[in-house]
């Protein structure tokens, strides 16, 4: 099976984000009240060939800790966004 | 007289900048295309400024897994000396050689200037030359130069007197002021500041012939 998947990659809490924090700032410049938490990271979306959404996903995580994240100042999470 | 590599990633800019100091400093200079599975015996390794691999993804991330790095590792691993510059300190905080991260400068800017920088350890292949306290006018040219790391990798940076290097005026919101750190042993350094660019008094600073004066291993030829 071919596998869709989306890893998601955000800095881990207790790390400063100032783009984040940039972007809630300019929130309430454009009308949003109420909004906080912002936190700036970035999605990958990729294929996997695998035998189970189990193998797929853990394949995806293992890529992600290796390289698309960095485990230092980022979490890395796969899920499965469907299924071909 | 040292040999010194200049690792040559695609994308690094400051490997003639890097080549062009030690040379000025009585070493030879000899560039390593990122490709290549061994260091020629060279006495010490730079890896210079710039973008290596397009700094895609993350600065450093796709450096670390080209094939020059194994051997920049076991070179590191038997207590070769070896200087990230910049792009080259991100490329060894990635590759595990130095402890920590190196994140968007706080502000979100792209900074171009000069810094004063403290020597805050003697204890590296970097700052043998340089006296403790000592200030040195170096420039910065970064975007993403604000270490961070958790709170017991600092205490352990600290103690250990891996912090070599701290800005007196702090530029980029990097944690403790952290402008250089060593490994361990202080045989691996890294710094955000372009030591290569402070080699004259006619170019503005001079200040950073003591810093690779110290890791070519000359410190006696510190005129600019």
């Amino acid at each position: 099976m071919n596998y869709s998947l989306v890893v998601d990659v955000t800095l881990r809490s207790g790390i400063a984000d100032p783009e984040g924090a940039t972007i809630e700032r300019a929130l309430p410049a454009l009308g949003f009240s109420g909004i906080s938490d912002v936190r700036a990271g970035k999605s990958f979306r990729l294929n996997v060939e695998a035998d189970s959404e189990a193998e797929a996903v853990a394949t995806a995580q293992s890529l992600a800790q290796r390289l698309l994240s960095n485990p230092v100042i980022e979490d890395a999470t796969a899920r499965i966004a469907g299924a071909n | 007289m040292a040999r010194i590599g200049v690792v040559v990633f695609p994308g690094s800019n400051c490997e003639y900048d890097a080549a062009s100091a030690v040379t000025d400093l009585g070493a030879t200079a000899e560039f390593i295309w990122h490709t290549a599975t061994d260091l020629n015996g060279v006495d010490g390794i730079i890896l210079p400024g710039g973008f290596a691999h397009g700094d895609y993804l993350r600065p450093g991330a796709l450096a670390r897994f080209s094939p020059v790095m194994a051997a920049v590792n076991e070179f590191a691993a038997a207590g070769g000396s070896v200087l990230g510059i910049c792009n080259g300190f991100q490329v060894l905080t990635e590759a595990g050689l130095l402890p920590g991260a190196l994140q968007k400068n706080r502000g979100l800017t792209f900074l171009c200037q000069p810094t004063t920088l403290i020597v805050s350890s003697t204890n590296s292949v970097l700052t043998r030359g340089a006296t403790l306290g000592q200030e040195l006018s170096v420039p910065i040219n970064h975007f993403s130069g604000s270490y961070t790391c958790d709170d017991a990798t600092y205490e352990r940076l600290y103690a250990n007197r891996q912090i070599v290097l701290t800005y007196k005026d702090n530029p980029n919101g990097s944690r403790g002021n952290i402008a250089g750190v060593a490994n361990e042993a202080g045989n691996v350094v890294g710094l955000m500041p372009h030591p290569e660019r402070a080699m004259s008094h006619l170019l503005g600073s001079a200040d950073g012939r003591v810093l690779l004066a110290g890791f070519v291993g000359l410190t006696s030829t510190l005129s600019a």
